[in-house]
């Protein structure tokens, strides 16, 4: 039991650590999250700019909450892939990547410290954008099914965490390009996983790619569970493709993240510049 | 008595072609030959004493220091650290041995106060314990207690190499490695930092393995030196014992190497190291 309360205690080091240096950037915090709110909202007034440029009307209010639960899950699995994704970037660009992988703990405490850290942040930021973006818009959000949509963020954000951490071991194989790599991940996401519009609308060979990401299922239950009410019964068909992701992309990522700092270890690739 | 570290026929190498290597080897093309950045190095370092490695930067004393930290694989060779090998019990290894590099590397933003919390919660140390420590080591390395509180980004680098020695000496290590603890450092910072190692020598029950080139702070610090040139141990022995009549340590080092304390750029930009 020590131990395990020991390795909980580490993995709580990086979370306490993660939110002070949050705090210490907080003006930056303030201009990301202003900037995140005005994409919400400019994306969000693409619906009623739709019926004008149109010149018809459609249910406009239907696709503003279409939009804005698109941007808001979004701006929070953005949030949580980029936390996990650059957390050996951030450690590397901080210059403690060294004493942090000298640390007596399993590899694994510290992805699960920087994964709790990113979904704690990433929820905190898109609640605040949630609640900027209702202020704007009459959104009627009455037969909201809140409990369903929360237990679709949690089982999401697993199946996301794991596509993160393999994404996180990039730049333990490639100095600079492994970070670049990561951004390449986290766009194609956003491309294929239906954000902003159904996914049948993607080419058939594009659309392929959204069955592989865990995104696709999150908006897809939660529009369900937010437009629609669907209760928690009627969402667990969406729970099984995302269990499914986590199932493999977990174990796989974390698998992943070890041979890839063995790669490092032997190769000198943990170092600070790069 | 056992060694506190045994270092045995160590080898590294590194493929400067990196990644690319594997790619230029499966189409045929000509690689370049790997660096050789360690070369059968053999090394007793007994419990309690200062051990010492001089060498130029790029001679190989930081990938040493790394294979020791447990931040680098060996190709061959072994390690042991109190009896640990660092490669298959490098977690244990970790626990009794902490590590001081040339730069100080903490989140700048932060404070020392809320750094090294973060060392204590890692290491396990309790909260309210850890507190009362940072401040009584960080008040005995001349760091101010406001100081304590403020980004340290904010701090000289002398004053964030003190933080680094202090971060060590909170986990209690057994084994402290000092990576060019004092280079690039102001006169009084280096001085400071030096004492601080005479003080751990003497009041703690420490082994330090001393990585340096400046040779006055080797001869003033270590009870015994190793010379590394080129990834190969040359000699080792008390200071006074490796200068001959009339010589300083730093015309010992010249006759020994055939050359001046210098950059080498041999293991440099493979290990991203000091040398």
């Amino acid at each position: 039991m020590v131990p395990l309360r020991q390795e909980l205690g580490a993995s709580y080091a990086f979370v306490e650590r993660n939110f002070r240096a949050v705090r210490r950037y907080w003006g930056w915090e303030v201009v990301f999250l202003f900037h995140s709110i005005v994409s919400a909202l400019t994306v969000a007034y693409i619906a009623p700019g739709g019926v004008v440029v149109a010149g018809q009307q459609f249910d406009a209010d239907r696709l503003i909450l279409f939009l804005v639960v698109g941007t808001v899950v979004w701006a929070y699995l953005d949030s949580v892939f980029d936390s996990v994704a650059f957390m050996v970037s951030w450690e590397r660009w901080e210059g403690t990547i060294e004493s942090t992988f000298m640390a007596p703990i399993r590899r694994v405490t510290f992805i699960a410290g920087s994964s709790a850290f990113a979904v704690l942040y990433s929820f905190a930021r898109a609640v605040v954008i949630l609640v900027v973006v209702a202020l704007f818009f009459n959104l009627d959000l009455a037969a909201a099914n809140w409990v369903g949509a929360f237990a679709v963020l949690a089982i999401g954000s697993l199946g996301l965490l794991g596509i993160g951490i393999m994404a996180a071991a990039l730049p333990l194989l490639f100095l600079e390009r492994g970070s670049q790599m990561t951004v390449v991940v986290q766009a194609s996401l956003l491309l294929v996983s239906g954000v902003y519009y159904p996914v049948e609308v993607l080419p058939d060979w594009l659309e392929w790619f959204s069955v592989i990401s865990p995104a696709t299922y999150v908006l897809n239950a939660m529009r369900a569970a937010v437009l629609d009410g669907v209760t928690l019964i009627d969402l667990l068909p969406h729970f099984g493709p995302l269990m499914l992701i986590t199932a493999v992309t977990l174990p796989l990522g974390v698998w992943v993240f070890g041979w890839a700092e063995r790669y490092a270890l032997r190769h000198g690739r943990l170092k600070r510049s790069g | 008595m056992q060694p506190a570290v045994s270092i045995d026929h160590l080898v590294k190498r590194f493929d400067p072609a990196g990644v690319g290597g594997a790619w230029r080897r499966a189409l045929g093309r000509p690689l370049k030959d790997p660096i050789v950045a360690l070369d059968a190095v053999n090394v007793q370092v007994l419990r309690g004493e200062v051990y010492g490695i001089v060498g130029s930067n790029g001679s190989g004393k930081s990938t040493l220091a790394r294979v020791v930290a447990t931040l680098l694989l060996p190709d061959s060779g072994s390690v042991q650290v109190f009896g640990h090998d660092v490669v298959k019990d490098a977690r244990t290894v970790r626990r009794f041995m902490n590590r001081v590099s040339v730069e100080a590397s903490f989140f700048k933003k932060l404070s020392p106060l809320e750094n090294l919390s973060f060392t204590a919660r890692i290491y396990g140390l309790p909260a309210r314990e850890a507190h009362q420590r940072i401040f009584e080591i960080l008040k005995r390395l001349g760091i101010e207690e406001k100081a304590i509180r403020r980004p340290m980004d904010q701090m000289s680098r002398g004053q964030q190499q003190k933080v680094a020695v202090a971060r060590a000496l909170l986990t209690s290590p057994v084994l402290l490695i000092l990576d060019e603890p004092t280079t690039g450092l102001d006169p009084r910072s280096k001085r400071d930092v030096q004492d601080f190692i005479r003080e751990v020598r003497d009041t703690h029950d420490a082994t330090v393995i001393l990585m340096t080139h400046d040779m006055d702070e080797a001869e003033q610090l270590c009870d015994r030196l190793a010379v590394i040139d080129k990834g190969r141990i040359l000699i080792e022995d008390k200071p006074a014992a490796l200068r001959r009549e009339g010589e300083s340590l730093e015309d010992a080092f010249i006759r020994l190497t055939g050359h001046a304390v210098e950059v080498h750029q041999a293991d440099e930009a493979a290990a991203g190291g000091g040398g």
